[in-house]
């Protein structure tokens, strides 16, 4: 008979091991997957996690990509982990990615053709608007009406899919571009243009930002009151009304800040990697940083360090559906793997497992 | 435009058929969240539901079949959220979200052969002179088995709820674990049983989808279907017949925009097509303005973890 014991405090020894375990966990579960669709496991499992890194022939290519995918990634995954340890349940980040990206993309390409470098700036700022914006709805409807979040902001991605399907072959198509859907390519207009700032690194603006995210999340978190009101009221919600933490106050902050990030995230991603405005550029970081958010255990540092991890299996899923022939949804059933051993694990964390009887008296 | 195009006797036949999947994934649903349990994975069993049908019934030829794999895949990913929350007692939210990004990757792995094939056909039931009955017989007798089983399920759901000592235990997980658990009731057990359930129906939501209303399989084919299930069932104050009553308005939604787009209404397609969406949002903000949760019949343990001490 197994049984567990809750612990007085979570411990420190399993907080820190438990992302490596689940990680470990899952690249035993993922093997068995890729020999069940008759590939060689070992094989596998090196492709995604070392060849992309330091095999001769790829990692020249693969590893400026790196910080490429992390990047949003990170960013994304940082603003939602604040929410998700108050208690706020962004899972909508995806729409808000693709309404900064399209709120920012609009705007520059109103001013289009214009030659200075204001105009990256600025769309950076109203495509981090734009996602703000998006994140708001559920916002005021959870604290007006106390609609529940998880489901409004989910159901907005589809709102917003949408909107990108007719912004895209609409009102943003690219007028010389033939009819085509898609915008004007702004990765290729300087005065957009979001480059390579080193070259062969992959680090570009989106990339410094999420740096720059971690930084200011760890400080809102272990310095400030506000970090110490969000930790309160996801860990006590009761003990944090007494402390005089308003509800309102934090659902709006943490639904605005994970929004703007997030739209961030997009205009970065539309004026360098995908370059323009198309149907499908966004790819589902949005639901991927879900993943990346607990993987890094919800701490700053934590997720910079799980956003390359998860930017790891992006590319090297890449490679092996190329080398190997595995497909690429194997790569996203892989990644959903490792949020269940994520959530398995932490068991470990906040109960202690007894094996033998449980005394009566307990 | 030209809105006489739209026969009511088609549009309500076909709102019928395009409720059913939502219908029987919600049913699915309000079960599990009735015996204290949020999987916010609906759509990724929808959507594990919809390839195992669609596999199995073009592999064996028989939809029947294919309803019955997808019945049992949607039971079984069920079981990794009921494992996860009930033995390893991890937050049924994360633990949702994650059942519906794995449902999603595993469908597309699994429907890798799949795209583009058109399974056998589910016909309709052939009830001899009731089906050729004006507006009646096509709209009342004039469907697949399926649309009939929703509508039988959503009848027995409520007696078993209501009307009997099965789901009156249910009801009492889902209200107070600990005052179950002290009655000696197996509230695992039980939670888990509700869990499998709504993993089988919204797998048959998915195989629906996938085998009559498309029919086809693409990836990602379930489009939020399994979410708009979750706000059905807040929408119905957990009530089997309110259920009914949200998936057949949000059934008809879809397709009075479906059959406005094809009227050419001079709205861009993409604006019909965020309707449902936007309705659903809507309709979910109207109930909660009427009161919290609780005062609109939300089980009280909803979501909770149990963690039995003794």
């Amino acid at each position: 008979m197994i049984s567990l014991e809750k612990r007085p405090t979570p411990s420190r020894v399993w907080t820190y091991a438990t992302p490596f375990l689940a990680v470990a966990l899952t690249v035993i579960a993922g093997g068995l997957m890729f020999a069940a669709l008759g590939k060689d496991p070992v094989a596998a499992i090196r492709t995604i996690f070392y060849d992309p890194l330091f095999d001769p022939q790829f990692a020249a290519y693969s590893r400026p990509q790196l910080l490429v995918k992390a990047g949003p990634l990170i960013l994304i995954a940082t603003g939602l982990a604040l929410g998700f340890r108050a208690g706020v349940w962004n899972i909508g980040a995806e729409g808000q990615y693709i309404i900064g990206a399209l709120t920012g993309a609009a705007v520059g390409l109103a001013l289009y053709p214009a030659d200075t470098r204001m105009i990256f700036p600025l769309m950076v700022i109203v495509g981090a608007l734009g996602g703000w914006a998006w994140a708001m709805i559920p916002a005021i409807l959870k604290t007006r009406f106390n609609t529940n979040e998880i489901l409004v902001s989910l159901l907005l991605v589809y709102v917003a899919e949408n909107l990108l399907a007719s912004m895209a072959v609409g009102r943003l198509r690219n007028p010389e571009g033939g009819g085509f859907p898609g915008s004007r390519n702004l990765s290729q207009w300087d005065s957009a243009a979001n480059p390579e700032l080193i070259a062969n690194t992959g680090m570009h603006w989106g990339v410094v930002a999420a740096f720059i995210a971690v930084i200011f999340a760890y400080i809102l978190l272990n310095r400030h009151l506000t970090g110490f009101h969000i930790r309160l009221a996801g860990q006590a919600p009761r003990a944090a009304r007494f402390a005089g933490v308003e509800p309102t106050r934090l659902v709006v902050l943490c639904l605005g800040i994970s929004g703007a990030l997030a739209g961030l995230a997009g205009i970065f991603e539309v004026t360098g990697p995908a370059g323009q405005i198309s149907i499908d550029f966004n790819v589902g970081y949005g639901f991927t940083a879900i993943i990346v958010a607990f993987l890094g255990r919800l701490h700053p540092i934590g997720i910079a360090l799980a956003g390359l991890l998860m930017a790891l299996t992006y590319i090297g899923g890449e490679l092996a559906s190329f080398m190997l022939g595995i497909p690429a949804a194997a790569i996203q059933a892989f990644q959903g793997m490792l949020l269940f051993f994520l959530l398995a694990v932490d068991v470990l964390t906040n109960y202690r497992v007894r094996l033998g009887r449980r005394e009566a008296s307990a | 435009m030209d809105l006489s195009a739209i026969s009511p006797t088609l549009l309500v036949a076909s709102l019928m058929v395009a409720a059913t999947p939502i219908l029987l994934a919600a049913l699915g649903e309000l079960v599990v969240e009735k015996s204290g349990v949020l999987n916010l994975g609906v759509e990724g069993m929808m959507i594990t539901g919809a390839i195992c049908g669609f596999a199995v019934a073009v592999e064996t030829g028989n939809p029947v079949v294919g309803f019955f794999a997808a019945a049992l895949g949607g039971a079984l990913l069920s079981m990794i959220f009921g494992v996860l929350t009930q033995f390893f007692l991890s937050n049924q939210v994360a633990t949702g979200l994650a059942l519906t990004l794995f449902g999603l990757g595993l469908s597309s792995l699994l429907g890798q052969g799949y795209v583009g094939i058109k399974p056998p056909s589910t016909p309709r039931l052939d009830l001899g002179p009731l089906s050729d009955l004006p507006f009646v017989g096509r709209v009342v007798f004039g469907h697949d088995w399926v649309v009939y089983l929703s509508l039988i399920l959503c009848v027995a759901i409520w007696y078993f709820l209501r009307r009997t000592r099965a789901g009156l235990k249910l009801r009492a997980v889902g209200e107070s674990h600990d005052a179950a658990h002290a009655m000696g009731l197996k509230v695992r057990a039980i939670r888990l049983a509700a869990i499998a359930f709504g993993g089988a129906m919204a797998g048959l939501g998915g195989a629906y989808l996938s085998l009559v209303r498309v029919p086809q399989w693409t990836e990602g084919m379930t489009a939020g279907a399994g979410w708009i299930a979750l706000a059905i069932v807040v929408f119905a104050s957990w009530r089997a017949g309110r259920v009914l009553v949200g998936a057949y308005l949000f059934g008809g939604v879809t397709v009075l925009q479906l059959n406005l787009q094809a009227a050419g209404v001079a709205l861009p397609v993409e604006y019909l097509s965020m309707s449902p969406y936007l309705i659903t949002i809507a309709v979910l903000v109207v109930m909660s303005a009427r009161g919290t949760r609780r005062s609109l019949g939300a089980p009280a343990d909803l979501g909770k973890q149990f963690h039995a001490v003794h």
